[in-house]
């Protein structure tokens, strides 16, 4: 890395290299889950790691993309149906589940050339639209049966504890990869051309970006993980019924782990599913009080702390553990020992 | 007209919004290694024109050939890549990324550099532009000054053999408009063609050679700074009729 005498380009810091040394350890020690967590707590965690999928891709789209979405439920219903369609058609359920978020991603290309023409909150309510939309045409579907729905029937030939495994050992594998995908897209050129689109689409046109190609690669991104969140989702409950699947509530989370973690920081949306997921662990049963109590939390978030906890850290101290960013370093001008 | 010698140009060009008529029949050419400024009054049809040259706007009618090419069809993405930047006259930054992202991001898109190539073009840029102290702060923190200079340093980062500028003068101080000049000044000596829109005279005859006045979407006069702000034309657009 160069840049002229004395001044370096920094992407990464010795604390963020700790950080990723941290995490890949914790990856590894994930993976060894299911020999020691025992069926509930493996259950809980695949739960987990569905949440951060959800919330990693809303804050790629919103957080970086500057496009915010109330319709990725219609991504995750469809990554649901399509995995139901794949394995009526013959495929193994597993490899179902893999390759469904991918045809979703392919029906979300053509999509993004209508969508991504609308701006803010046309774009936003757009998308509700299409999740109605999606919905509505999933239940014309004979095999799903209306409302009533059906089931991956096929998940039932494995016995309980080898599903509840392979769910896990599969969600934390594509958890992995998505927000491997999302970090190494934002640590790209065409990352910050991303940002530079968020913040001024006609000043990002004006230095070079192609906006509508930088916008649908997001675009699809968002589409392709919600697509597998809503297919782990079917592993672990194994019926569908499209009321569920296709609920604005699915992006509802998504936006509440965002915005409390914090909206365009990469670490916040990690930590905002931790902290839903604490929430509803503890007070997921005492029904419309749970609710109540995560829209009050949203509210005193969105007053007290905009930019969510992991935003109001960086902004105090400047830490970023899984930095996307540059910064410029101004050395001492190096003698001849430096050479 | 000399085709040859021209570098960005622009003939017939109408630009029309609705019922309104922005640009008028408008013919315009920039040598290569020259900077021409344009003046004229409010809804003269400046900033429209700008627009139509850097992309912006398609033209309702006409062509804009760029190193003889027809760069009509091409939007502002793929002209800056060709070589035409600008400026905006107010400016644009990308307010939650630092300076140096900023910048970079037009190194690597409009410059098509890679790796280290787009930070050392980067870090060139802002230390031409007098930035380097506040590369690492976001951009929405600056005041005027810098967010034009941010501007500057951006457009410069595409690699540009034409400069677009849309009153960059304005809303500074003259000591402020200085530092800008003495930067403008460095592009020319760079060889960096100049289209300039500016309403402070005194600022904009430090850099350019040539003047074309606009009214009502029409050049009005055109040629050397004197003798086109004599132009009886200029005179009457400015100051109205019955004035001498």
């Amino acid at each position: 890395m160069s840049g002229g005498p004395g001044i370096v380009v920094q992407r990464w810091s010795p604390l963020s290299i700790g950080a990723m040394s941290c995490l890949g350890a914790l990856l590894v020690l994930l993976a060894f889950g299911p020999f020691y967590l025992g069926p509930y707590l493996t259950d809980r965690l695949t739960t987990l790691l569905i949440y951060v999928i959800m919330a990693a891709m809303w804050n790629a789209l919103a957080g970086y993309g500057g496009l915010v979405s109330v319709g990725q439920q219609a991504f995750f219903g469809l990554g649901a149906y399509a995995a139901i369609r794949l394995s009526h058609a013959g495929l193994e359920a597993y490899l179902a589940l893999i390759l469904a978020p991918l045809l979703v991603g392919l029906v979300s290309v053509p999509l993004s050339t209508f969508a991504l023409r609308l701006q803010g909150g046309e774009f936003a309510i757009g998308m509700w639209v299409f999740a109605e939309l999606a919905h509505l045409l999933v239940n014309l579907d004979g095999l799903v049966q209306g409302e009533t729905g059906t089931s991956l029937i096929a998940l039932s030939a494995f016995a309980p504890d080898t599903r509840r495994a392979l769910n896990y050992w599969l969600a934390l594998a594509v958890m992995t990869v998505l927000v491997a995908a999302v970090f190494l897209l934002l640590r790209s050129r065409v990352g910050a051309s991303i940002q530079a689109i968020r913040d001024n689409q006609e000043a990002a046109a004006s230095v070079g970006v192609r906006v509508m190609a930088t916008k649908c690669l997001i675009f699809v991104l968002a589409a392709v993980g919600c697509a597998a969140a809503g297919a782990l989702t079917l592993a672990t409950l194994i019926s569908f019924q499209p009321k569920t699947y296709f609920s604005v509530q699915w992006t509802a989370y998504m936006i509440f782990m965002t915005l409390v973690g914090g909206l365009g920081t990469f670490e916040g949306p990690v930590l905002g599913a931790v902290i839903f997921f604490a929430i509803e662990t503890f007070f997921g049963g005492s029904g419309v009080w749970y609710l109540v109590g995560l829209g009050a939390c949203a509210l005193l978030f969105s007053l007290f702390l905009p930019r969510g906890i992991w935003g109001a850290l960086r902004d105090r101290f400047g830490i970023a553990l899984m930095p996307v960013g540059y910064r410029l370093q101004f050395r001492p001008r190096a003698g001849k020992a430096a050479t | 007209m000399a085709q040859g010698s021209s570098v960005l140009a622009a003939a017939g060009i109408v630009k029309r919004f609705n019922a309104f008529v922005a640009v008028a029949e408008l013919d315009f050419r920039l040598g290569a290694d020259e900077a021409v400024g344009i003046v004229g009054p409010n809804g003269a049809g400046k900033t429209t024109l700008l627009n139509v040259l850097a992309g912006t706007y398609r033209p309702s009618a006409g062509t804009v050939t760029f190193e003889g090419a027809d760069v009509s069809r091409l939007d502002a993405a793929s002209r800056c890549r060709l070589g035409i930047a600008r400026s905006h006259q107010v400016p644009r930054p990308f307010g939650d990324m630092t300076v140096f992202e900023n910048v970079f991001v037009a190194a690597s898109m409009g410059g098509g550099h890679k790796g280290a190539r787009a930070y050392d073009g980067s870090i060139e840029s802002l230390r031409l532009c007098g930035m380097l102290e506040v590369a690492n702060r976001p951009a929405e923190t600056l005041g005027l000054l810098d967010r034009k200079r941010l501007e500057l340093a951006r457009a410069l980062a595409t690699d540009p053999k034409v400069l677009l500028l849309d009153e960059i003068g304005a809303g500074l101080t003259d000591g402020e408009a200085a530092e800008l000049v003495a930067i403008i000044r460095e592009l020319r000596r760079r060889h960096i063609a100049i289209v300039w829109i500016e309403h402070i005279l005194h600022v904009l005859l430090q850099v350019v050679e040539r003047l074309v006045c606009m009214d009502a979407g029409r050049v009005i006069a055109e040629g050397l700074p004197d003798e086109a702000l004599a132009h009886p034309a200029v005179i009457e657009a400015y100051l109205g009729s019955g004035v001498t």
